[in-house]
């Protein structure tokens, strides 16, 4: 009898000890590796398209097949994004009211940085874009802010995109618990379906690049933000990354978020660290 | 005497009869092609090649042959009702989940879709 119990307390024992064994492994399993997770995000792509060179997936739906590339070479020849460019070249080297310029309020004057962009602030405890940063220091200077889906944005953008060409995109996520987190709930937004049409970012840039919905052929996920800004045919203009954000949720039919919320700065922080390594090529031209 | 004004009403009842039916199934089948190709609606062209329809995306198969793959209908009804209980990765939007299509608009494109 008292065996028996011995027994029984000691299966308990060892069923405990499994449990609580099974419960850290799970937790070490669901614990976030971002150095793993990058990794396991290129290499699905690359084994998808085995045929795209790495370098080429940043040229979002003109990586995907020979024909689209051809467009985008022949793109390349007269850049429609060109108009953007040296308005932004201007903008940047004129003083605002206060006689301070945007180079002042960035690392290396601003030029070559931009695949630092997004970084994750310390004493924010929060993602910053490239897009917030120029509002700042706008605003730091006594200037209004700019739209985020407007032109002046867009220009300003795609010079710093520019002067940054070719450069490996170098995302850190800083030993903070709070980086950890922002860069977790981005991948969780883009991973998450929402709106009537039940899509997650996800969806259309990881399950479905190369194909067509509609008449556009959709970006891969890897590499997505590399051409920002871009010029579209479709807009008649260039559009900065929160104009795509805010496009790509309202055309199907889900609520877009605020430009530059927490949220769409932590998917941006997201979908660039899994882009780490591959080169800037912005501004970007689109049919 | 009595019988005979009957009749013709009779053999006018009969003909309505036969005539509805299938005039009503071709209505249905309009109504139905009507839903699937408008972008509000159904839009289903954002992602099949569909006969007739212009501008057709690749993300899910060509919907051809239609009535030889499906030949139950409930069983089309419910892939646009819902296809993630199917295919729970599945891009196809859950229609009737969802309440972009009513029950009516569904059975319509299903009726359009067994014509292809
Ligand atoms: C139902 C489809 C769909 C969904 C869902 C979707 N997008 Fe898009 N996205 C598109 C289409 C279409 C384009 C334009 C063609 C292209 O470049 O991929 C696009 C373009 C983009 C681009 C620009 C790529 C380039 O190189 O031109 C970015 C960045 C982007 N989407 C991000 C997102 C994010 C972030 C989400 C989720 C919040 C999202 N998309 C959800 C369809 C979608
Ligand atoms: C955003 C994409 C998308 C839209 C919009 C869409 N579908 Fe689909 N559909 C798919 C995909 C992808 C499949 C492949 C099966 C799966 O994913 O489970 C599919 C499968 C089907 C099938 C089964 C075909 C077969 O050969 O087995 C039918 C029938 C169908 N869809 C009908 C429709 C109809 C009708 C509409 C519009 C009311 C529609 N779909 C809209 C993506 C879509």
């Amino acid at each position: 009898m008292k065996q028996r119990a011995t027994v029984l307390l000691g299966s308990a024992f060892v069923a405990l000890a499994a449990l609580a064994f099974a419960a850290t492994r799970v937790i070490a399993a669901d614990k976030v590796d971002p150095v793993a997770d990058a990794k396991a995000f290129q290499n699905f792509f690359f084994q998808k398209f085995p045929n795209v060179k790495h370098e080429d997936f940043v040229n979002g739906p003109y990586s995907m097949n020979e024909d689209m590339k051809r467009q985008w070479q022949e793109k390349e020849e007269f850049p429609p994004y060109e108009f953007a460019l040296d308005a932004g070249k201007e903008m940047f080297s004129t003083p605002f009211k206060n006689g301070k310029t945007y180079a002042d309020c960035f690392p290396n004057g601003g030029i070559g940085i931009r695949q630092n962009y997004p970084y994750f602030d310390e004493k924010e405890g929060k993602v910053v874009t490239l897009e917030l940063a120029l509002n700042r220091c706008r605003e730091a200077n006594g200037e209004a802010p700019y739209s985020y889906v407007k032109d002046e944005m867009a220009s300003l953008t795609a010079y710093m995109a520019y002067t940054s060409r070719g450069k490996p995109m170098d995302i850190k996520i800083p030993d903070d618990p709070r980086a950890l987190a922002a860069y977790e709930n981005g991948k969780r937004y883009f991973y998450t379906r929402r709106g009537q049409m039940n899509f997650s970012c996800a969806s259309c840039h990881v399950q479905s690049p190369g194909e067509r919905i509609r008449a556009e052929t959709l970006a891969p996920a890897l590499g997505i933000l590399n051409a920002m800004p871009i010029y579209r045919s479709e807009w008649s203009g260039m559009g900065t990354t929160s104009r795509r954000f805010v496009t790509c949720n309202s055309q199907t039919r889900a609520v877009p978020l605020e430009p530059q919320s927490d949220e769409y700065r932590d998917v941006e922080y997201f979908l660039s660290y899994v882009a780490n390594g591959l080169p800037i090529s912005g501004p970007g031209a689109r049919p | 005497m009595t019988v005979f004004p009957c009749k013709p009403a009779l053999l006018i009842a009969l003909a309505l009869i036969a005539g509805t039916a299938p005039a009503r199934a071709q209505s249905n089948v309009a109504a139905g092609e009507k839903l699937a190709f408008d972008r509000g609606k159904g839009n289903c062209l954002t992602c099949h090649v569909i006969k007739g329809g212009d501008l057709p995306g690749t993300i899910g198969p060509e919907l051809k042959d239609i009535k030889a793959k499906y030949p139950d209908r409930d069983e089309l009804f419910a892939i646009i009702f819902d296809e993630t209980k199917r295919n729970p990765q599945t891009m196809m939007p859950p229609f009737g989940r969802n309440r972009i299509l009513t029950e009516q608009e569904i059975n319509a494109i299903v009726d359009f879709l067994q014509t292809l």
